[in-house]
């Protein structure tokens, strides 16, 4: 990873100090070098501090959201970004969010991350990586301005495998009633602290739904019923959104394991509109527009 | 029906009368079941109508509420495809009900207890069998345990 890093740090000086980024937004190491968080670079001196590693599991394609507006306030954003992250990008940019000149991508070629930082014990080994990452089709990115790192020659399998999908196959193959004990002993643990929410680049209403209140249309207090439609909900408003990067369930501090329905609705989407978020900016999202002959058989 | 739910029942009254919630268009089929109304045709009272300007103002959110507030099947309706007032609203929410209803039937959501029809303006008699149709199926299903279970759970 050395050299990749080496790269990184020099094309992230060369953007600051000609000034067509004002802020490179990438991954440094904690004082430990035992976890990474993002760092957000200003000054070419300290293009030193970035790194790149399994550890680098982080969405940042987050600080490029309205969320985050004194992001937003610095200037023009180079963003290091793997394969997956890039998807959120081209999502938020087909969504009008970001225009594809206002940010600059630095595509870093991925063999894979760690599913959670801690688990990383000197080497990166497949048990705990993702199920995106085996399946991963962007291993070299895809829509960037630079790539950085040698190429991948990764092939995903052609069906996709791994925890997630049979976890599905499971519970698709469960009665009704087993299939709502079992997402009803989930929602019940949830505390609703918003922390999917927060994590999502995708989330950036700046009004939520669960904060409106006239009506209250989404309960607050951690009851089983509002914690069922909260979670329903912010399901349904990523459906042919979501790419599948799996933060909202690593963020989950209750372990709700959120990826099985926002990896539900990837799959209804794909087999129903034929199409998956994340790879093309200059397409729609599936949710606003539509075709006259869209299939369906159980309106009557 | 489950031993609970038959609790439920003969605790108000031997038979039980479903509460249906139906969400429908302006345009079409609030405009039908006026036609069946002028008609004077008779049908089901368990359903109870909330009229909206079009199929694409209903948000997924008004069915779970819908259950929530104790409906025990929720029938949602609206002008055939093609036939919208505002073009393609009912494209759209039909695209929308596509994905909702996947996501119902993953989470073990009754789906036998929402309902989808087109009817147009002029479909009086549609409405009217659907009704009947639809309210006849709830009843034989009983009243919908799983969220008035949920309601009276404590918060953990």
């Amino acid at each position: 990873m050395g050299k990749m890093e080496k790269e990184l740090r020099e094309k992230a000086k060369e953007l600051l100090e000609s000034g067509e980024v004002a802020v490179v937004i990438g991954y440094g190491f904690n004082r430990r070098k035992t976890r990474v968080t993002p760092v957000f670079i200003t000054d070419p001196a300290e293009t030193d501090k970035l790194v790149f590693n399994a550890l680098c599991v982080n969405n940042l394609s987050i600080y490029l959201t309205r969320k985050y507006k004194d992001v937003q306030r610095i200037g023009r954003p180079a963003i290091v970004a793997k394969g997956c992250d890039i998807k959120n990008i081209v999502v938020l940019i087909t969504e009008g969010q970001v225009k594809r000149e206002d940010v600059y991508i630095i595509g870093m070629t991925c063999e894979g991350v760690a599913y959670k930082q801690e688990l990383l014990k000197e080497k990166l080994v497949p048990e705990i990586m993702p199920v995106k990452c085996h399946n991963c089709d962007v291993r070299n990115p895809h829509v960037t301005d630079t790539v950085i790192g040698e190429k991948s020659d990764f092939t995903p399998p052609e069906e996709p495998t791994g925890m997630v999908f049979d976890k599905i196959k499971q519970i698709e193959s469960m009665t009704a009633t087993e299939r709502w004990d079992f997402w009803n002993e989930h929602f019940t643990r949830c505390i609703k602290c918003y922390a999917c929410r927060q994590l999502c680049s995708l989330c950036y209403c700046e009004q939520c739904i669960t904060e409106k209140n006239m009506p209250q249309w989404i309960e607050t207090s951690a009851h089983p019923r509002g914690n069922l439609a909260w979670n329903l909900i912010r399901a349904m408003h990523l459906a042919g959104r979501c790419t599948f990067c799996g933060e909202c369930e690593r963020g989950c501090p209750v372990n709700i394991p959120l990826n099985l329905v926002n990896q539900k609705l990837v799959l209804t989407v794909k087999n129903a509109f034929d199409f998956e978020s994340g790879y093309d900016e200059n397409v729609h999202p599936p949710m606003i527009v539509f075709k006259e002959d869209d299939k369906e058989s159980f309106i009557k | 029906m489950s031993e609970e739910a038959k609790a439920e029942t003969t605790d108000s009254k031997e038979s039980f009368e479903p509460k249906i919630m139906a969400f429908v268009c302006n345009w079409c089929t609030y405009a039908g079941a006026d036609l069946a109304g002028t008609s004077r045709m008779e049908y089901r009272p368990n359903v109870r109508i909330i009229k909206l300007p079009c199929t694409g103002r209903i948000d997924p959110l008004f069915i779970i509420k819908a259950f929530e507030n104790g409906a025990d099947g929720v029938l949602i309706s609206g002008c055939h495809p093609g036939d919208c007032h505002y073009t393609t609203g009912n494209y759209h929410a039909r695209r929308r009900w596509i994905a909702f209803k996947d996501l119902l039937d993953f989470t073990g959501i009754d789906m036998s207890r929402v309902h989808f029809s087109w009817v147009s303006a002029s479909e009086a008699i549609k409405w009217v069998e659907l009704i009947n149709n639809v309210t006849d199926d709830i009843s034989a299903l009983g009243p919908f345990m799983d969220f008035k279970r949920l309601n009276k759970k404590e918060a953990e």
